[in-house]
């Protein structure tokens, strides 16, 4: 190493590996429904997915599993909260809605409508 | 790399070592795996995160929940919930949850952290401390870059001076100061020592820090050989911390490997090399001559000061010696400004302190916190107070050089001047909380008999004076003291504060100085009433049987080894004959109807 710049090509390299470890002060927080029934109805390709995506895009975002939220039918169940706590709850989500899940509203900020619970008819 | 969603941190310092956190990792991997979970969880090994006590510890990220006394058993069941299903053990939680919601609380927001502010122990069990990347990626060796591509030797020395940073191995001698000596002294030789020499008893800041962060110490080392003027440091740590010695090795060959050490650093042109020598763990080497001479591959005995070290030092070298704490704080500083740093603690004592909690407390382990912050907050708040519903008594802080702080004085904020106008002083960090069953006569006597064992010999005060006042403790000890016994011993105290050459000797009996003033009444208990109220001196105890009481069994009688027991079963109480008694206990244990008490 010769320089300070080639010091921050370490940190930025390496950063990816850290970035879950700050203290918490993130952009978006997502949360991911993991019991049997998030589970059994393909929550992990789902949580991969974002994991992966949030990654190679650089977004300061946490990505989290939690137990069952309760509405089984409709997992695999996402949630996004934003700085301010503010829930959005996307629901019968797969691996392609993830996608856009992460490029629209963590990249963009745009709520999917069409996604959420509130959107959803028998 | 991949992309891993999950990352758990099993600390791999001395105290979770001991629990076996090593088999804990190898448990996970083995769990992950047989989930399927290992292209998804990563398992690191990282540096102390504070409760040793109840360790083994691990943090699992990105939810930031900390388990504390992971056993093996538990791995199966925290791999199953929490990694795969997401539901966090509860059981073995350290974060509280809320009881209405059900919601997890930050892990800064638990008693034990929420006070705590960690500067020195900054990425210590945040960090893999054998990767020298995860260090650059928390900013680590900017500080570095930062002072050698836009400060000059003397805008560093300003930086640290104006930031009030105070040595943090015990005396509070102001560091940037210290620099200044040494950057003044002519001369292209010079020396940066770090002193990772600890030897206070129940005092582990420094391992801790060396075992969960050995780059902070590295990268402030360098530092401080550009602000003053060397080319080459040692880290003078003592042979009995392994994992340190084997992390800083580590850290050092990374660090090389990188060019952070070595020839032309950053393009600087700056040189700076490190080496380490190990001690052999003499308590007197934590003196900053001793240490030198131990160096210099000569018998570990101080010399008289001056020539201070700044001027003549290693080699007869201008030298500055930095305890580990303290240099751990240096980056930091270079980082965030000497402003940031003034924000936090007190005026004359500003930044944090790293305190080594022990004793009788409930949450054993290590702690950083503002200085200013009460003793109570330290015990009570973070500490959790003493276990088992006894009564605190007294907390001793400075080790063998300090003293003992009573209940009434607990309130009193923490800082170095705060400290020794108490009796105390600030020490390298350990504090030891005593409660009502520590006798404080035992407790002076305990700290000289440290000190007789480990005074180097060189000067009569120390060598003669602190065996003479060992054996006056002994005497009170053993109830044959007399009034005259403790004015010989304060006399003889004050004699050696006054006399002795170094550091070591005139501090050695601040122990007993304090214990004298702060609990005049215990050592009257021994001399005048030949009674040792926390039952702790043998000689003075005395088992008795309550005549009335007594059953007649003879249980006790059959128990007791050296036959002090005598009576008749079924017929004529028992009793003990106290010259030959041993005060083994034994017949207290045996007796089923608790009629024996030990006064």
């Amino acid at each position: 190493m010769k320089s300070l710049e080639d010091l921050k090509k370490i940190r930025d390299q390496a950063k990816t590996q850290m970035s879950m470890r700050g203290n918490g002060e993130t952009d978006y927080r997502v949360v991911i429904g993991m019991a049997t029934c998030g589970i059994a109805a393909g929550a992990r390709p789902v949580l991969n997915t974002i994991v992966e995506e949030v990654a190679k895009a650089g977004l300061s975002v946490t990505v989290m599993q939690t137990g069952c939220i309760g509405m089984c039918t409709l997992e695999p169940i996402v949630e996004v909260f934003d700085k301010n706590n503010n829930k959005t709850t996307y629901v019968l989500i797969d691996s392609k809605k993830a996608k856009e899940i992460v490029l629209r509203h963590l990249i963009h900020g745009e709520i999917i409508e069409d996604f959420t619970v509130g959107q959803y008819k028998k | 790399m991949s992309i891993k969603r999950m990352q758990v941190l099993v600390c791999a310092g001395t105290g979770c070592t001991i629990g076996n956190s090593g088999e804990l990792i190898k448990e996970f991997e083995k769990e992950i795996r047989a989930m399927g979970l290992d292209k998804e969880v990563d398992v690191l090994r990282t540096g102390c995160l504070g409760l040793c006590g109840a360790g083994p510890n691990i943090s699992i990220y990105p939810d930031n929940i900390i388990y504390k006394g992971v056993k093996k058993e538990d791995v199966k069941d925290i791999v199953m919930e929490h990694l795969y299903k997401g539901r966090p053990v509860q059981r073995l939680m350290l974060n509280e949850t809320d009881l209405e919601t059900n919601e997890i609380h930050d892990i800064n927001h638990t008693k034990f952290y929420s006070k705590q502010k960690r500067v020195a122990l900054n990425n210590c069990g945040v960090i893999d401390p054998e990767n020298i990347n995860e260090y650059i990626a928390q900013d680590g060796y900017f500080a570095l870059g930062k002072a050698l591509s836009e400060m000059t030797p003397q805008d560093v020395v300003d930086e640290i001076k104006n930031s009030g940073l105070r040595g943090r191995g015990g005396g509070g001698f102001p560091t940037g100061l210290k620099w200044q000596f040494a950057l003044n002294e002519p001369g292209d030789e010079k020396y940066v020592i770090c002193n990772a020499d600890e030897g206070d008893p129940g005092a582990f800041m420094d391992r801790s820090i060396l075992e969960g962060n050995p780059h902070s110490v590295i990268e402030a080392m360098v530092i401080a050989g550009y602000a003053i003027g060397a080319h080459h440091g040692y880290i003078y740590i003592r042979a009995e911390y392994p994992i340190a010695v084997e992390r800083l090795n580590t850290a050092i060959s990374q660090a090389k490997e990188l060019g952070l050490l070595g020839k032309d650093i950053f393009g600087s042109g700056f040189d700076f090399d490190l080496e380490i020598r190990l001690g052999a763990g003499a308590f007197v080497c934590g003196e900053e001559t001793a240490l030198i001479k131990s160096i210099e591959g000569e018998r570990g005995m101080p010399i008289s000061k001056p020539p201070f070290p700044a001027h003549k030092g290693v080699w007869g070298k201008p030298t500055i010696i930095n305890n580990v704490e303290t240099l751990a704080n240096i980056a930091q500083i270079i980082m965030h400004g000497s402003e940031w740093f003034k924000s936090i603690g007190t005026e004359s004592s500003p930044g944090t302190k790293v305190f080594a909690l022990g004793g009788k407390i409930t949450n054993t382990g290590l702690v950083e916190v503002p200085m200013g912050t009460t003793l109570r907050e330290v015990i009570y708040e973070i500490g959790a107070g003493c276990p088992n519903n006894k009564r605190f008594k007294a907390v001793q802080t400075g080790g063998p050089s300090g003293g003992c702080l009573t209940e009434e004085q607990l309130d009193t904020p923490i800082g170095f001047d705060e400290l020794v106008k108490l009796g105390s002083m600030m020490g390298s960090g350990g504090m030891i909380v005593l409660d009502e069953d520590n006798c404080m006569v035992d407790v002076a006597r305990f700290y000289m008999d440290f000190i007789v064992d480990e005074s180097c010999g060189k000067c009569t005060p120390c060598r003669v004076g602190t065996k003479r006042m060992l054996e006056l403790l002994e005497k009170i000890c053993d109830g044959q003291g007399t009034m005259e016994t403790l004015d010989e011993l304060e006399t003889l105290a004050l004699t050696i504060k006054d006399t002795a050459l170094c550091g070591l000797g005139q501090s050695a009996p601040n122990p007993v100085l304090s214990t004298i003033s702060q609990f005049k009444d215990e050592y009257l208990a021994h001399i005048v009433d030949k009674r040792c109220p926390a039952g702790v001196c043998k000689k003075l105890l005395r088992y008795e049987i309550d005549k009335d009481a007594c059953r007649k069994c003879g249980l006790c009688a059959r128990q007791c080894p050296v036959g002090a027991i005598s009576g008749k079963i079924g017929k004529v109480a028992f009793e003990i004959d106290s010259d030959k008694c041993i005060r083994c206990g034994l017949c207290m244990k045996a007796c089923h109807f608790k009629v024996i008490e030990r006064k």
